[in-house]
């Protein structure tokens, strides 16, 4: 179980990083929200895995899991829906305002050459007002 | 106490010019003047004491566990300096007021002095080294800011760079030299390490310590081959440079070396490091000083060239040497103050401070040159005047020295240096105020108005009176300062003029006879200077600057090219070799904690995790099947989290994953669907080997951590949640008891990024990002039927229920999994479904509240829960609950913590419903049809079918 729970981490960490390298934002957003999930498992590790004892005082209980990473961990999920929240909006706004979602500026000129008249999407910077 | 006003004074005094200035310039002088006399007065309160011998201390305690006291003491020295400092301050602050002109920011001008002047004093009355050197690095940067004051000048701001940069790096040198000296000692106090003398010298880090202490001193003071920054610093208005450049700051590496001479000198290091580089400058700063036309040029490099000779006396190491070193020390800040005012007057009155341009002043404005011709014979050495018994103490020492086991090299070039000083002294004073007449001067040249001359009179009465009757005005200061320098007895000395035919006289005729000589064949010797190579120090230290900064360039370039993927990847790489280091430095061993079994169900769920995980990466260019991925993945991690004993967190994290997902697809409307293929094959494989080897480390890690036993500080959270905290779901107790601080600053980061996100959205409908909306075009087939019918209605049923259960997972909260947290997300997927089923219009139109103002109520109402303790005497956040019994219902629990998770609910829900409000703002904005109707049609051209408009509302 426990190498499930640690495999699944670096899954997660791995996939995330890699995300987190591309050159366009959604990528890299999703990359972020991958990471989120990989740091709080991980978090929530850091607290022993546990079996069907939750933290929750009851007088036939045989025993509780360790509360204070979960508490750690409750907290930090709606944070980082915060953060992706807030930054897929920052990538939203970036997108409008430039015309192109690449991560560096200068990549953004390396557009693929599709140029037909009523192409869907947002008009690219270039395009007669 | 007294001893601390006398620092903080010209500090808390720096407020005044600024504000009084706007009474007029004589009141902001006056002010001015008023501090600094307050501090001197206060200063000599102290002085009987310390004339009878006494070291007065004063001391609290600042930062006890780094040694950083804040202490001052005041003996002999420091009495002198800190005299010197506030007086010749008095003096300048009177001739600046009538110096600076009408367009000068006066009020500016003197409060940066007020602080210049309180580090000075700061430095000469530290007991404690750290303090010292704050205090020192406050000369540095208080300097800076009077040397750049002509802000439009660019010599002014270039002088105050290199100022700043040299005495800076000194001052760096300085505290790591002075925390080996405290280190040595045992203590950072003065007062301690001056009783240390013979153990410092005796440690094997004393010569470390003295390099690092000289490279202070010798920048601070402008020492070979320092010295060029000086002359720079002269492009600062003159009565800065009168104070700063020749009577106070440059003084302050001398003050050190003066302070430190029972420890520090008396070895042979000392003497060769110290006297060679005195007299290098000394013979170095007075033949520049000889062929300077700028008059400022000249006094800067004479001023370097004294102290050099200062250093010098000191680098001998003789009581006796350092007894004239202090002598000369006064001597010279008054006749070299003196001479800076009459520079000053001569530039503001005759237009020009080139000596080329100038001559036979002394009919036009003979105070100026009275004044001038004295203070400039003092600097020559001639007799009756202060200046010649210095200079005469100097030689005699000099002629005691033994260079290398050479006796007369030290003579022959003190000699040489004093014969250059006769030559520039004489040449201030007759190329400038005698000889013909002349008719070209840029101004009619008259004396200043008495404000200005006054101050350089006074100090030239006092050049008089020492150089007179040395033992009635000098004699008892010299002794009570050199009693402090030496740290010990002092041999008997006497200050006289006459002290018979001894080889110094001798000297001194040699140096004056050579200096008038010199003066009159001044042209054929500027030929030969011409003709000899001369470093110019400015070019070399702009190429060394220079070359730093294309050295930091390359560095910088390569690392910061402005690709934010690229310092992503420098930074992930980084991070791994750091682990990776620290890997291989420690031991790695799985512990023996035993492993749960892994039954049917968890590897199932190991499989659909691990083959998301890569099918997001091989699919990622698509990015709604992405944004499903994700959803799976969520899914997983929250059934993981139900697995293992986590409710509370499984609940928020399949709440938070239905947001998140939605506000994923929201912002993905506007957003293309497609990401193209950009990155070469090399730089996949770069990441996805930075990205593997991340996961193997971070999967690693915490396999070993779980597979080892710990200990926790749960228990006392499990044992008090139910008597202390009133709530038997610990997770929630802890939440909004224990850490309820924590919960609050968390919700308010919360309300923050929400209203972060608004103002992105709102900020989007105008500029070029609303122009970009206007003209969007949909890029997908939108379904013909935008509001299904089913859907409909079933959200509409579903919405109150729905809000019953958000409100029964809030009221468990407490004592079951739920609260606040799950509670608001539950309630705002509900209010969410109604958004999307029967439309952003529609939605809007039926919400009558302000999620600002819910978010603001719910950090709002925490924040009261939290100091409604304070009405009961508790500290904040302290939780109290109890039990209401009311009719109909079981007897329930009541803790103020819910009040507490009430704000928590709000926030949340405010949070949530404003970020994707704001949203779907902004899918209004895109000329999409969106119909104020529950459930509409879309009209088909031509058609029979119209929109209905009386269709009723459900309920």
């Amino acid at each position: 179980m426990e190498f499930l729970v640690a495999s699944g981490v670096g899954a997660m960490t791995a996939a995330g990083v890699y995300l987190l390298l591309r050159g366009r934002t959604f990528p890299v957003i999703i990359g972020l929200a991958l990471l989120s999930y990989a740091i709080n498992v991980f978090l929530f590790a850091t607290g022993r895995l546990v079996i069907n004892r939750p933290p929750v005082i009851a007088a036939d209980a045989a025993g509780y899991t360790d509360p204070l990473p979960q508490a750690l961990v409750l907290t930090a999920i709606v944070i980082s829906f915060g953060m992706t929240a807030l930054i897929v909006v920052l990538a939203l706004r970036a997108y409008l305002e430039a015309g192109s979602d690449a991560v560096d500026t200068e990549e953004a000129t390396v557009e693929p050459a599709a140029s037909h008249d009523t192409r869907p999407g947002l008009p690219r910077d270039g395009d007669a007002a | 106490m007294t001893l601390a006003w006398i620092v903080l004074l010209p500090f808390v005094g720096a407020l005044l010019p600024g504000l009084l200035i706007r009474a007029g310039r004589d009141a902001c002088a006056l002010a001015t003047g008023a501090v600094t006399l307050l501090a001197l007065i206060l200063l000599l309160t102290q002085a009987p004491a310390v004339f009878a011998g006494e070291v007065v201390q004063a001391q609290w305690e600042w930062l006890p566990v780094l040694g950083l006291d804040v202490t001052f003491f005041v003996d002999g020295l420091g009495l002198f300096f800190a005299g010197l400092i506030l007086t010749i301050g008095l003096l300048i602050i009177a001739y600046a007021r009538y110096y600076l002109s009408k367009d000068d920011p006066m009020g500016q001008f003197y409060a940066y002095l007020l602080l210049f002047q309180g580090a000075m004093v700061g430095i000469v009355l530290s007991d404690n080294v750290l303090l010292l050197l704050v205090f020192w690095e406050l000369t540095s940067l208080s300097s800076f800011l009077l040397i750049g004051y002509w802000k439009h000048l660019p010599e002014g701001r270039q002088g105050a760079r290199m100022a700043l940069a040299v005495t800076g790096m000194g001052g760096l040198s300085m505290i790591a030299g002075m925390l080996i000296l405290g280190d040595i000692a045992g203590s950072y106090d003065l007062t301690v390490i001056l009783q240390h003398g013979d153990a410092i010298k005796a440690s094997p880090l004393y010569l470390p310590a003295l390099l690092l202490i000289l490279g202070g001193c010798f920048t601070k003071s402008a020492q070979f081959p320092f010295h060029f920054w000086l002359p720079h610093a002269m492009a600062a208005p003159t009565p800065v440079s009168a104070y700063l450049h020749s009577a106070t700051m440059v003084k302050a590496g001398i003050f050190l070396m003066a302070r430190l001479w029972p420890v520090l000198a008396g070895t042979e290091a000392w003497f060769y490091l110290v006297a060679t580089t005195g007299l290098v400058t000394m013979i170095i700063g007075a033949w520049i000083a000889l062929f300077k036309d700028d008059l400022k040029g000249l006094l800067a490099h004479s001023t370097v060239s004294h102290l050099g000779l200062v250093t010098m006396l000191l680098g001998f190491g003789t009581p006796l040497a350092a007894v004239a070193g202090i002598f000369h020390i006064l001597n010279h800040a008054t006749f070299k103050c003196a001479l800076f005012m009459t520079a000053g007057i001569v530039d503001h009155e005759a237009g020009t401070r080139d000596a080329r341009r100038l001559g036979g002043l002394a009919t036009l404005m003979p105070i100026t040159a009275t004044i001038a011709t004295l203070a400039g014979f003092s600097m020559a050495g001639l007799p009756l005047l202060n200046g010649f018994l210095s200079k005469e103490m100097m030689l005699e020492e000099a002629g005691h020295a033994v260079w290398a086991g050479n006796p007369w090299i030290l003579p022959a070039l003190a000699t040489l240096g004093a014969l250059f000083s006769v030559a520039y002294s004489l040449r201030y004073v007759f190329h400038v105020f005698y000889g013909p007449l002349r008719d070209d001067y840029p101004h009619a040249p008259h004396d200043p108005p008495s404000g200005m001359y006054l101050p350089p009179a006074l100090l030239v009465v006092l050049v008089v009176l020492i150089g007179l009757l040395p033992a009635v005005v000098a004699q008892p200061l010299v002794e009570v300062v050199a009693t402090a320098v030496v740290g010990g007895p002092l041999p008997e000395f006497h200050l006289a003029i006459w002290h018979g035919l001894t080889p110094a006289l001798g000297m001194s005729l040699i140096a004056v006879a050579g200096g008038a000589f010199l003066l009159w064949r001044h042209t054929a010797f500027n030929r030969l200077r011409l003709a000899t190579p001369r470093p110019e120090a400015k070019t070399i230290f702009d190429a060394t600057v220079g070359g730093f900064a294309a050295l930091s360039h390359v560095l910088i370039d390569g690392l910061h090219n402005g690709s934010l993927r690229r310092y992503l990847a420098i930074f992930v790489a980084t991070t791994l070799a750091v682990g990776g280091g620290a890997f291989m430095s420690g031991e790695y061993a799985v512990g023996d904690r035993p492993a749960l079994p892994a039954t049917f169900v968890p590897v199932m769920g190991w499989l659909l995790l691990v083959g998301a995980c890569i099918a997001i990466v091989a699919f990622h260019r698509n990015r709604l099947l992405t944004l499903i991925v994700v959803g799976v993945i969520g899914l997983i991690v929250s059934i993981v989290f139900i697995y293992l004993s986590a409710p509370d967190l499984a609940l928020t994290q399949i709440s938070v994953e239905v947001v998140t997902v939605i506000l994923l697809l929201l912002a993905l409307n506007f957003l293309p669907k497609e990401t193209p293929r950009e990155s070469s094959p090399t730089r996949r494989l770069r990441d996805a080997g930075l990205a593997g080897l991340s996961g193997v480390g971070i999967g690693s890690l915490i396999y070993v951590l779980m597979s080892r036993d710990f200990t926790s500080i749960s228990e006392f959270h499990l044992a008090q949640s139910k008597p202390g905290g009133g709530g038997t779901n610990v997770v929630n107790v802890i939440l909004v008891d224990f850490r309820g601080f924590d919960t609050f600053g968390e919700i308010i980061v919360l309300g923050i990024a929400a209203l972060a996100i608004y103002a992105l959205l709102d900020g989007a409908l105008h500029g070029p990002a609303a122009k970009r909306l206007n003209s969007w075009i949909a890029d997908q087939d939108r379904a013909k039927d935008r509001h299904p019918l089913m859907m409909v209605v079933a959200t509409r049923v579903m919405l109150p229920l729905s809000l019953v259960v958000g409100i029964y997972i809030f009221l468990r909260g407490h004592n079951e999994p739920g609260g606040g947290f799950i509670a608001g997300l539950v309630v705002a997927i509900a209010f969410l479904m109604q958004y999307m089923a029967s439309g952003f219009g529609w939605a809007e139109r039926r919400m009558r509240f302000d999620y600002h103002a819910i978010i603001a109520w719910g950090v709002l109402i925490a924040g009261l829960t939290g100091t409604g303790a304070w009405l009961a005497g508790r500290p904040f956040l302290t939780s109290d609950y109890g039990y209401v019994k009311l009719p109909f219902l079981e007897k329930f629990e009541l803790a103020t913590a819910m009040g507490f998770d009430l704000g928590v609910f709000l926030t949340v829900v405010g949070s949530v419903m404003l970020a994707l409000a704001s949203l779907s703002r902004m899918a209004r904005r895109t000329e999409e049809p969106v119909s104020p109707e529950p459930m509409d049609f879309v009209p088909i051209p031509g058609g029979a079918l119209e929109p209905v408009d009386d269709r009723e509302e459900p309920n």
